[in-house]
C-alpha cells in the first residue's frame, strides 16, 4: 500500500502551490493541454469507430483465424509502448509499408505530425474500448437482438436501439478508459510521432522533458494529469468497478 | 396464411429434420422434451437459425432454402417472435417495447404509438404502457411480449415456452388470452413447450419431436388414443401397454392379460387411463391376491416405484409392467398412505384398455 500510495505523496508534496496557475498556463503546457486533449478525443473517437465493429464480429461471429485476430487486438495491452512505436515507424513511417506510398502518392505523412500521435494513442488505447465491449456483448443475451430483428430492426438498427443501450455502461467505462490510456500515452508517441512543441508534445512528453530543466512545470503537468487519471476512476466507480446496472 | 417447412439444421452433433405443416388460423404445439430441438426449430422459422437443407415456405413465398441460396433475412418475415423469459428491452417502456416493431416496419411515431396503446389496452396492461420492464411482473411483461409481437400483424407468431416463467395462477388468464389473440384473424402459430397441459389447452395440432425428429403428430385426443410410444403417453398422461393378441386375449407377457373378444391376433398396442388402475396394499383387496393366474389374469402384485401426489390423488409408478402409472385416491382404502417399495396388488377391467394397431415404425 505504502509502495503504491508514497510516490504520489511526494508528487502532491513536490508541487509549488503559489506558481501552479502560472506553471498550468506556459506556453508549454498550454500547447501540450490543448494537444493532448484534441488527440486524445480523437484517439477514442477512431477507436469506437475502428473498435466497436471489431468488437462485434469478435463476440457474435465465427469465422477462420478469429483466435488470431483477438490476440492482435489484445496484443498493444500488454506490448511495451515503445515496441508499438517502432512498430508503427515501420509500417507507417517515411520507409514504412503503407508509410512510404501514402507519402509518395498523397504527401501523407504520420511520423512528426499530430495525425500521427493520434495513430500511436489509436494503436496503444482501442485494445481497452475492444476487450471491454467484446465482454459485454458477450454477456447480453443474444436473443434480445433476435427479437429485434424479427420486429423488422436490421443489424444497424438493432446495434444502435437495442445492443448500446443495453451495453451502455460498458460502452462508456470502454470509451473513458480508452480516452484516459490514449490521454497517458508517452512511449509509442515519442517513438512514432516525436517531440515537436505544439504538434506532437502531449502532456506525458512535455513533463518528461520539462523535468530535465523546468522541474516544477513537470510536477504541476504530473498533478493535472494525476487529477485526470483520477477522476476517470470516480466516475467509473459506479459503473465499472461497482455492481453491473440493471 | 399456410406454411410449408421442412427444417434441416445441422449443429456439430446434433441433426434436426423436421417436417411442419401449417393451416390458416391453426395453432400447432411442438412438444417435446429438452434439447429435443423445439427452440432451433421456432429459430429457424424466425430467420435466426438458417437452415442447412430443407426449406420454408409461406404464403408462396420462400423463405429460406439453401439449396437455392435464398434466405430471408427476420426483419422481412412476418413473423412475430415471443421468448420464454419476454426479453423486453430493458431501456424502453412497455409501450416503447410495443411500438417498436411498427416503427422499425415503416409507421409513423404517431401510427406507432397507437398501435401500441390498443394492444395494450386489449390485452388488458394499458395502465402500465409507460413503466420499464424491471418494474412489471411476470403476468404483465408476457402480456406486453405478446403485444409487442402482436403489433407487426404477423402471419405466423411463434411462442417459445410461453407459459414456463409464469405461476399457475398467471398461466390460466395467458392461456385464454392466447387462445382469443392466436389463431383466428387469419394468422397462425407454432408454440414449442415441454408442457403437455399447455399443449393441449391452446393447440389443435401436436406435433411431438424427439431428438430432432417427429415421433407423431394428430389432434390432442388422437395422440391419446395412440400414443406412438412409451415417452408419448407419457407426456399425454396415459400409459401405453405392448402386447400380443393370441386366442381372444391381449398377452402382456408374465402371464399378464386382458381378455378381449374378437380381436385380430397379431402385436397390439393398449391405452390405458391412469385412472383405470385399481391398486390396493397387498392383503387389502378382496381375497387374497392371487397373480398371474388363469381366472385372474387382470389382477397381478406388484410393487410402488415412484408417488407423486396431485392434490386429493395421487399417482404411483409401478414396477409391473414397467412405467405402468396409476392415479389413485391420496388415502388408501383404510386410509394408510402410499409408500414407495409398498407391496401393492394392481388390477384393470378389461372394458377400459383399448387395443389399437402400431403404427409401422
Amino acid at each position: 500500500m505504502g509502495l503504491l500510495a508514497l510516490p504520489m505523496i511526494g508528487l502532491l508534496a513536490r508541487v509549488s502551490w503559489s506558481t501552479l496557475g502560472s506553471d498550468l498556463t506556459s506556453p508549454v503546457a498550454v500547447d501540450a493541454l490543448r494537444l493532448s486533449l484534441v488527440c486524445s478525443l480523437w484517439a477514442t473517437g477512431l477507436s469506437l469507430v475502428l473498435g466497436l465493429p471489431l468488437a462485434w464480429l469478435l463476440a457474435r461471429t465465427e469465422f477462420r483465424g478469429k483466435s488470431v485476430v483477438r490476440a492482435i487486438t489484445v496484443l498493444p495491452l500488454v506490448l511495451p509502448p515503445v515496441v508499438g512505436g517502432v512498430a508503427l515507424l515501420l509500417a507507417f513511417g517515411r520507409d514504412g509499408i503503407l508509410g512510404r506510398p501514402l507519402f509518395d502518392w498523397f504527401g501523407i505523412q504520420f511520423t512528426f505530425s499530430t495525425a500521427g500521435v493520434v495513430l500511436a494513442e489509436t494503436f496503444v488505447a482501442m485494445p481497452f474500448l475492444i476487450v471491454t465491449v467484446e465482454a459485454a456483448l458477450q454477456v447480453m443475451d443474444v436473443r434480445f437482438e433476435e427479437v429485434a430483428a424479427s420486429l423488422g430492426a436490421g443489424r444497424w438498427a438493432t446495434f444502435r436501439l437495442v445492443t448500446a443501450p443495453m451495453i451502455r455502461s460498458s460502452l462508456v467505462a470502454g470509451a473513458a478508459l480508452t480516452w484516459a490510456r490514449a490521454l497517458g500515452e508517452f512511449g509509442a508517441t515519442i517513438t512514432f510521432a516525436g517531440d515537436i512543441q505544439g504538434r506532437t508534445q502531449t502532456l506525458p512528453l512535455a513533463v518528461y522533458l520539462a523535468l530535465e530543466g523546468n522541474e516544477r512545470v513537470a510536477v504541476a503537468l504530473s498533478l493535472l494529469l494525476l487529477v485526470i487519471s483520477f477522476a476517470v476512476l470516480v466516475a467509473l466507480r459506479g459503473r465499472w468497478l461497482g455492481a453491473v446496472r440493471r | 396464411m399456410t406454411l410449408t417447412a421442412d427444417v434441416e439444421v445441422r449443429l456439430d452433433e446434433f441433426h434436426e429434420d423436421v417436417h411442419l405443416d401449417v393451416t390458416d388460423g391453426e395453432v400447432v404445439a411442438v412438444l417435446g422434451p429438452n434439447g429435443a430441438g423445439k427452440t432451433t426449430l421456432l429459430r429457424a422459422l424466425a430467420g435466426v437459425r438458417p437452415l442447412t437443407g430443407g426449406r420454408i415456405v409461406l404464403d408462396g413465398r420462400v423463405l429460406d432454402d439453401p439449396a437455392q441460396g435464398i434466405l430471408v433475412p427476420s426483419a422481412q418475415r412476418p413473423c412475430g417472435l415471443v421468448f420464454q423469459e419476454h426479453l423486453l428491452f430493458p431501456h424502453l417502456d412497455a409501450q416503447a417495447n410495443v411500438a417498436f416493431g411498427p416503427r422499425r416496419r415503416g409507421a409513423s411515431r404517431a401510427e406507432a404509438t397507437s398501435v401500441a396503446r390498443d394492444l395494450l389496452d386489449r390485452l388488458g396492461v394499458g395502465d402500465i404502457a409507460h413503466q420499464r420492464p424491471g418494474t412489471l411482473s411476470g403476468g404483465q411483461s408476457q402480456r406486453v411480449a405478446l403485444a409487442r409481437a402482436l403489433a407487426i400483424g404477423p402471419r405466423l407468431l411463434l411462442l417459445d415456452e410461453p407459459m414456463a416463467a409464469l405461476d399457475v395462477t398467471q398461466r390460466t388468464a395467458v392461456r385464454q388470452l392466447l387462445r382469443s389473440h392466436v389463431g383466428g384473424s387469419g394468422s397462425s402459430c407454432v408454440l414449442v413447450t415441454h408442457d403437455p397441459l399447455d399443449a393441449t389447452a391452446l393447440a389443435d395440432t401436436l406435433v411431438l419431436i424427439d431428438d430432432g425428429r417427429v415421433v407423431q403428430r394428430g389432434t390432442a385426443p388422437e395422440v391419446a388414443r395412440r400414443p406412438a410410444s412409451q415417452w408419448v403417453a407419457g407426456m399425454m398422461g396415459v400409459n401405453r401397454l405392448e402386447g400380443h393378441v393370441r386366442g381372444g386375449w391381449f398377452d402382456l407377457g408374465a402371464g399378464l392379460a386382458v381378455p378381449v373378444a374378437g380381436a385380430p391376433e397379431g402385436a397390439r398396442c393398449a391405452v390405458l387411463a391412469p385412472r383405470d388402475v385399481s391398486v390396493t396394499p397387498y392383503g387389502a383387496g378382496p381375497g387374497s391376491p392371487v397373480a398371474r393366474s388363469a381366472a385372474t389374469r387382470t389382477e397381478w402384485s406388484t410393487r410402488v416405484t415412484s408417488v407423486q401426489p396431485t392434490g386429493d390423488r395421487v399417482v404411483l409408478g409401478l414396477e409391473y409392467p414397467t412405467g405402468l402409472t396409476a392415479d389413485v385416491p391420496a388415502a388408501g382404502p383404510d386410509g394408510s398412505r402410499w409408500d414407495e417399495g409398498m407391496a401393492v396388488t394392481a388390477s384393470v377391467d378389461p372394458a377400459d384398455v383399448e387395443l389399437f394397431e402400431p403404427a409401422p415404425v
